[in-house]
């Protein structure tokens, strides 16, 4: 029986804390008496029998018929996918959706449907290179699908291939991907990492345009919602919601396949990374020694290369098909059942070591706006009733941030650091000064359909994204961060943790609380 | 009395845009209230009233009369207007080339002061000859032509220089070279000829196989492949100057092995005999100052035009360049300043013929100033008000140890040495960038130690001499004036106070017209920021980019590698490699030759490749060398042209399949095509002449033509000298990572230049390979 999450009350006798630092990390060691640490729960258990489980799911969708009783020979049937944002880190071979979609496949070939187009819901992520689309959905769909110009990637700047279905009642356009719009039924398949994935989100997002996805992706609605992970104060989830009501309407029939995976985030010998450092035993000791040791000396774009080469053991804990919202209620249940941990109160000083990945730079680089979105966007939103840290309290993050961008992946970033943030790095005024340039540029456009990059508009997303953490902290210090690339983004440098507890007295006093937020693995902390 | 016998005087003057001549007409203007003034000058381009308004009248030397004339009946304009006038003459010509009116202008002039020289030290032997030695003597002569029937001839007075006593020690009387004890009695028309003579020489010897063979070596290293039209441009410019140097060096041996410290002393000394010999009854009379320097009181003091004979020595020493100078402590160094010596002038004009034929105005014999006496006065100056460097720390100023020339030369000589043989490596390695500019900065050490060895070599001599110039003459003279013309024209050497002139009048004004800094703290350079916003400037028509080096990080030999390897298996991938690397020594070596022959001997490769494969194989090849290796800041650049609506042009001698993925960012894209087969393959063969060297000026040329814009509202980037045609064509050249020569071409004229970088997280791969496909992919 895996044990709950645990928040440990820092006294005189606990042992220095891990704290992430990007590709490497470090033990710290928190004031005693005023300090707790939030561990998140440990790993629940994996279905046994993936396959039969798939297959059962299929066979009893909740509020909708059977798979097979829905393919009929002459149809048009759509399969929609995660991108490879999840899940985190990738999966090992092989993916959850690569055995999902070939269940359906099998039932799709079964009935007799020809007309079968798989596509990934990139939204305004990047491409995904062939190998990476191998890795996910398995050489055989592969090499069945790709030649033939069937399995191909969502292109939300493709104006030939949107569809637009409607508007909400507050006055948002539902734009999605006119393949699977015009589909007979639009088979979803997603891997439901955080509460926030999944329901609606997957089609009325990831299927989407910017025209769409500009209703929900900004300042106003990030900013309400509080948090994102928690639907009920999301302002977010409404607006998906919402466009959900359209698309029910106007839009395809859909079959809604969510999974979970549990939080066994790594492989050995990384495993002692998820461990509490108090049950470290000699071994785990000595393998941090070593691992720190070897990171020391690593050239950054080798460390980079063995950590995102982590293939994490985590897999499959639930899996739920059928009608969208039906289905989604029961995977947020199941999701907050592997990653709810209870803590009382607030604190003035909430810390979070960055590691070195966040859905945004799986086999890249975590840049320095990334870095913003993982901790004021990511982990400071890991809570449900009120943020971990009250408001006008510090949050200290622990990160190298050079000002290193990938060229390919990122283009826009690069442009978003030297030409934005050096006018303002205020999410509103930047996004009314210059959203709008950076999302029609043809460049980018040019970049996002035809190479490996993110969307013009996205590196604005990441800013928006953490948009409600900057409105809610009174300073955030990156320790060991680089100064001028810190300084871009409006935060405080601090070499040391102690440095930045000192830097953060002008704002909290001399003896604040300090919560540490133990993660990876993900959790959410339930704030009462 | 001097203004009194100088009232309704015409006074021709040559020489007016120079030091002396500049401060005479201000003078005379100012003092000499009945008198009216003829400048004869070269018209040039503007023509003679034009230079006379902006060079001469414009002067910060009037601006105390313009003030002292406003709100009176005839302000400062209309004076000049009446009294002022501008004749087009150049005295290094027969006649002067005057027109008719202008000879009778100058045919009714009284007075002639002869005030124009070549003052530079180093001027072409011949050069100083026509203009020093000829000069007085034609106008000596025109002036008998024109006067050859009247018995009332105009007055003529000379300025000469104390200097044509030549190097001796001790006592130099007010007489003729020939008339004192030291004459080697040269033949002043021999030196004419011989000079005319050497300029001949040295021209045909500049043309001869090897010397042009050795020109155009040294233009094709400084320019590298820069093309025929302007490699020919530079070989051709480097004669020139070969010439000059030649000239300037046969002068400066000339003047030594007769005894004087350059060739403007030894013209001017003939000069002088020539004129005695030439004038028959013209009435002539000749001055002769010592070193002119800033005024002492009039028109104000420390009043000084152009930068001087020991101002760059004392500049140089105050910038800590020059740690030590060669002279004589105890020496006499014979300064005189500019308004005594003007003062003079006028006093011998108004005196008439019967004033001595020969007038000194120098210091050295009543009120001398030690060679000591100076250092100590400039050092203690300096000390006080230090210059600052570039980080804004004050440069402190080496004790001088009055060291021997010999010794001083040989530490620079050393210096320089050292200077150029590291300039010589640097330009030998393939540098960019950060590191090119340290060529660039050597460069400019190299020439400020060059300068320092000739300020050394000219006025070196200067400071060793020892003469002592009586000014009998002048002194008789100032006794003979009443109290009022000694008020107003103050030409007594004796009543300078060298501490008080040195250390208040001169240096503040020298300090003032090197325009260096004295005030502490970072100079913030702007002048980057400026040469931007102005090719940025919505006014700019036309955006022209370079590929290579300037927008990526990779070159036509990369593109083609990656598209060569990318179905190749492993042990190919190794054969490939192996014989690309067997091959890289030709290959640069005929890039460095000739750009376009190294592109259609390379292209070649392409013979025989499927078009359908390429151009698939093209599009991912974009992500893995034109996305990943590309600048951002470059690519920025275009994008920001592309938004204040220039047109963008890409010129490449890349293949245009390889560089289709660039076309959302250009407008234009020209880059060297390949004839296609009709069963579908590239034939290896180009269709037209690569865009490379003086091809891209001109394709860009024909492309403004075309659309109606201007050359000069271009922007053009490019990193190498071959692209210098281009450069050159633009009216707003930008040099981009800049290799050695390009950088110190561009610091030399004043380019912006920028230094783009790849994005730090960009793939580092050592070999342009395309990835590895497994089996099923391939």
């Amino acid at each position: 029986m895996p044990r709950p999450g645990f928040v440990l009350e820092v006294d005189r006798s606990t042992p220095p804390i891990l704290f992430w630092r990007g590709e490497n990390f470090s033990l710290e060691k928190l004031p005693a008496d005023r300090s707790r640490v939030i561990y998140a729960p440990e790993p629940h258990k994996v279905i046994d029998d993936i396959d039969g489980a798939i297959n059962h799911a299929l066979l009893n969708p909740v509020d909708m018929d059977p798979l097979p009783t829905l393919l009929v020979p002459g149809m048009k049937l759509t399969i929609a996918f995660d991108d490879i944002s999840l899940p985190l880190p990738k999966m090992t071979r092989p993916d959850i959706r690569q055995r999902i979609i070939e269940a359906v496949l099998d039932m799709a070939a079964e009935a007799g449907v020809d007309d079968v187009h798989i596509i990934a819901a990139l939204a305004l992520h990047r491409r995904m290179t062939e190998d990476e689309l191998r890795h996910q959905l398995g050489d055989r769909i592969y090499d069945a699908f790709a030649p033939r110009g069937m399995l191909y990637q969502h292109d939300a700047e493709d104006p030939d291939n949107l569809a637009l279905l409607g508007e909400t009642a507050h006055g948002e356009e539902v734009e999605i991907n006119k393949r699977a719009a015009e589909s007979d039924l639009l088979v979803y398949v997603n891997i439901n990492l955080v509460a926030m994935d999944g329901g609606w989100k997957s089609t009325a997002t990831g299927l989407a345009s910017y025209r769409s996805l500009r209703h929900h992706h900004n300042t106003h609605t990030m900013q309400n919602s509080r948090s994102f992970m928690d639907a009920h104060k999301s302002e977010l989830h409404k607006s998906n919601w919402r466009m959900g009501e359209v698309m029910r309407k106007h839009g395809p029939k859909i079959f809604q396949i969510e999974t979970t995976v549990n939080n066994d985030t790594f492989p050995k010998p990384f495993d002692f990374l998820a461990k509490r450092e108090w049950e470290w035993n000699g071994r785990d000791r000595a393998k941090f020694v070593a691992a720190k040791a070897g990171l020391n000396r690593t050239p950054p774009r080798m460390a980079r290369n063995i950590f995102h080469g982590i293939e994490a053991p985590h897999n499959m804990t639930s899996i739920q098909c059928g009608e969208v919202e039906a289905v989604h209620r029961l995977t947020t249940e199941n999701v907050w059942k592997q990653q709810l941990v209870e803590v009382q109160g607030q604190t003035d000083i909430l810390t979070m070591g960055i590691p070195f990945i966040c859905p945004y730079n799986v086999n890249s680089i975590m840049n320095p706006i990334l870095v913003m979105c993982t901790g004021l966007g990511y982990f400071f939103n890991l809570y449900r009733g009120k943020p971990l840290v009250r408001e006008g309290g510090v949050v200290i993050m622990t990160h190298p941030t050079t000002n290193e961008f990938h060229p390919v992946h990122h283009p826009s970033y690069i442009d978003f650091f030297e030409q934005v943030l050096t006018e303002t790095t205020v999410p509103h005024e930047l996004e009314a000064r210059f959203e709008k340039q950076f999302a029609q540029d043809d460049w980018y456009r040019h970049l996002y359909r035809t190479s490996y990059a993110y969307h013009g508009v996205h590196p604005f997303y990441m800013w928006y994204w953490g948009s409600h953490g900057l409105q809610h902290c009174g300073k955030v210090i990156i320790v060991g961060g680089d100064a001028p690339t810190v300084h871009r983004l409006g935060f405080t440098p601090a070499s040391t943790l102690n440095d930045a507890l000192e830097i953060a007295s002008d704002v909290v006093g001399r003896s604040p609380t300090i919560t540490h937020l133990h993660t990876p693995p993900l959790m959410v902390a339930d704030v009462k | 009395m001097i203004a009194e016998s100088l009232a309704g005087r015409r006074i021709a003057i040559t020489g007016s845009t120079g030091f002396v001549g500049t401060a005479l007409v201000e003078r005379l203007l100012r003092s000499v209230p009945g008198c009216e003034l003829f400048l004869i000058v070269r018209g040039g381009r503007r023509g003679a009233p034009s230079r006379v308004r902006r060079e001469i009248l414009n002067n910060d030397a009037f601006d105390r009369l313009r003030s002292e004339l406003k709100d009176t009946a005839e302000d400062f304009e209309a004076m000049c207007a009446r009294r002022v006038h501008a004749i087009d003459g150049d005295i290094s010509v027969d006649g002067l080339g005057l027109s008719e009116s202008g000879r009778a202008q100058l045919a009714s002039c009284h007075i002639i002061i002869h005030s124009a020289a070549a003052v530079a030290f180093d001027s072409p032997l011949d050069s100083a000859v026509e203009v020093n030695l000829l000069g007085p003597v034609r106008l000596a002569a025109l002036l008998n032509e024109m006067h050859s029937e009247s018995a009332a001839k105009p007055h003529l007075v000379a300025v000469s220089t104390c200097y044509v006593a030549g190097n001796r020690r001790g006592h130099a009387p007010e007489l003729l070279v020939s008339e004192g004890p030291f004459d080697i009695g040269l033949d002043w028309r021999a030196e004419v000829d011989s000079a005319r003579r050497l300029r001949g020489d040295v021209e045909a010897a500049s043309r001869t196989p090897q010397a042009l063979e050795r020109f155009r070596a040294n233009a094709r290293r400084e320019l590298g492949a820069a093309g025929a039209p302007a490699l020919a441009a530079k070989t051709e410019q480097l004669r020139d100057k070969w010439v000059e140097n030649e000239l300037v060096r046969a002068g400066r041996a000339r003047a030594a092995s007769v005894g004087w410290p350059d060739a403007y002393a030894f013209t001017k000394a003939l000069a002088e005999q020539a004129v005695f010999e030439t004038k028959g009854d013209l009435p002539v009379n000749v001055v002769r100052p010592s070193i002119i320097e800033s005024a002492l009181a009039e028109p104000r003091p420390g009043w000084i035009r152009g930068f001087r004979m020991a101002e760059p020595v004392i500049i140089s020493y105050a910038r800590g360049l020059l740690r030590e100078f060669p002279g004589v402590p105890e020496g006499t160094i014979d300064v005189i300043p500019v308004d005594i010596v003007v003062a003079a002038i006028i006093a011998v004009a108004a005196k008439g013929p019967e004033a001595p034929f020969i007038t000194q105005v120098a210091s050295g014999s009543t009120n001398p100033l030690r060679y000591s006496q100076l250092v100590d006065n400039v050092r203690d100056w300096f000390t006080a008000h230090p210059v600052h460097d570039a980080e804004g720390q004050p440069i402190v100023v080496p004790d001088w140890n009055f060291p021997g020339r010999g010794r001083v030369q040989k530490q620079l000589d050393r210096a320089q040495t050292l200077v150029m043989r590291g300039e010589r490596l640097l330009q030998s390695l393939p540098l960019r960038g950060t590191q090119a500019t340290w060529s660039a900065r050597l460069e400019e050490r190299r020439i400020e130690i060059q300068r320092a060895l000739e300020y050394v070599e000219l006025y070196g001599l200067y400071t060793e001499c020892e003469a002592i110039y009586s000014v009998d003459n002048l002194l008789r003279i100032w006794n003979e004036l009443d109290a009022r013309d000694q008020d107003t024209f103050c030409f007594d050497p004796r009543a300078v106070s060298w501490d008080h002139y040195v250390q208040n009048i001169h240096l503040p004004s020298v300090v003032e017209h090197a325009r260096v800094k004295m005030t502490p703290g970072k100079t913030k350079t702007d002048r980057s920021a400026r040469l931007r916003a102005n090719v940025l400037s919505p006014n700019r028509q036309v955006a022209a980019f370079d590929l290579e080096n300037t927008l990526i990080a990779s070159n036509v030999v990369e593109s083609y590698s990656w598209l060569a390897t990318r179905h190749l298996n492993g042990p190919e991938r190794m054969r490939y490699v192996i014989r690309t690397l067997r091959e890289a020594p030709t290959l640069l070596g005929m890039d460095r030759k000739d750009r376009g022959d190294f592109l259609r001997y390379f292209y070649r490769r392409y013979e025989d490749a499927p078009v359908e494969q390429i151009e698939r194989d093209a599009m991912e090849m974009m992500t893995h060398i034109i996305v990943a290796k590309s600048f951002p800041a470059a690519i920025r650049r275009v994008r920001e042209h592309r938004a204040l609506g220039h047109r963008t042009v890409l010129i490449t001698g890349a293949l245009s399949f390889n560089v289709e993925s660039l076309r959302p960012l250009f407008d234009e894209i020209v880059a060297a095509e390949m004839s296609i087969r009709p069963d579908g393959t590239y034939s290896g063969q180009l269709t037209k002449v690569p865009p490379t060297g003086e091809t891209r000026a001109q394709v860009l040329g024909e492309y403004c033509d075309a659309n109606g814009y201007s050359l000069d509202e271009c922007v053009a980037y490019a990193d190498s000298t071959s692209d210098l045609p281009l450069l050159e064509a633009v009216g707003h050249p930008v040099a981009v990572n800049p290799e050695t020569r390009l950088a110190a071409i561009a610091r030399k004229r004043g380019w912006l230049v920028e230094e783009w970088d790849k994005a730090a997280g960009a793939p580092k791969k050592l070999l342009p390979l395309a990835p590895m496909l497994n089996e099923r992919q391939r």
